[in-house]
């Protein structure tokens, strides 16, 4: 089945975006697809390449940028709360007069219509991280 | 044309949550599908009337909430026992939200073929 995976929490102050990446490497370890990662809200810290961690510790966002480089997958940041978080790439620091950029490679910023396109074209929707 | 419900259960204010749920609403069909909205657990706080965010600094929820139907976001719904358990009078509610038992919440996550959980 087309999986589209919502990820809206940010590594380290919660557990669930650790769950996404897991389910996600289940999902294609079962041979289900996955037709576009969406990170949203705080989500968006997971696509940093400024991220890390102590020698003991994992690096969730590394982690991420390896499996989504791996599996060549579609991997979208909302870019409406990624520039609000400071999560930006060198167009959008430019546009900002900002002294640097810091999103991972393999991710794009873009809009919400990528994750409702991607969730038209898929079987399942899954999402972690929600509000409560 | 796929249907999908968003289920917001965050307090108006305190996390970007459901500021980033009305968002999504907005999208979605601005992207010209079904969306429906569900206000559940604090998300029945979103539906008050008369909110004062700029006693805190933060933008009015509720203002850009009432761009909903202009959008095609008209199927609202609300959770009765969240707002009974919180001690919200259905008559102070800002949003025209239809209420629902939570046999009948049931029923609408059947019906939908997709869910944004904010």
């Amino acid at each position: 089945m087309k999986y589209t995976l919502i990820i809206q929490s940010a590594p380290i102050d919660h557990q669930s975006s650790y769950t996404a990446l897991r389910f996600a490497r289940a999902l294609l370890k079962a041979g289900h697809s996955i037709e576009r990662l969406f990170f949203y809200g705080a989500g968006v810290h997971n696509a940093t390449s400024h991220s890390v961690a102590p020698q003991d510790e994992s690096n969730l966002p590394e982690q991420w940028q390896q499996f989504v480089t791996q599996h060549s997958l579609d991997s979208v940041v909302c870019i409406a709360a990624a520039v609000r978080r400071g999560v930006i790439n060198s167009a959008e620091s430019r546009r900002y007069g900002k002294g640097g950029d810091n999103l991972a490679d393999g991710f794009d910023l873009s809009g919400l219509g990528q994750l409702v396109a991607s969730a038209v074209e898929s079987d399942r929707v899954v999402t972690f991280g929600a509000g409560a | 044309m796929k249907q999908f419900l968003v289920i917001s259960s965050s307090a108006p204010y305190g996390t970007a949550h459901a500021r980033e749920a009305t968002d999504l609403a907005l999208a979605t069909a601005l992207f010209d599908q079904k969306v429906a909205l569900l206000f559940q657990g604090d998300g029945v706080f979103q539906l008050q009337a008369n909110q004062n965010p700029a006693a805190i600094e933060q933008k009015n929820l509720s203002a850009m909430q009432q761009a909903l139907p202009l959008y095609d976001v008209e199927d609202l719904f609300y959770c009765t026992d969240s707002l009974q358990e919180r001690g919200v009078d259905p008559d102070t509610l800002a949003l025209s939200a239809k209420p629902l038992s939570r046999n009948e919440i049931a029923s609408l996550i059947r019906q939908q073929d997709h869910i944004f959980h904010v």
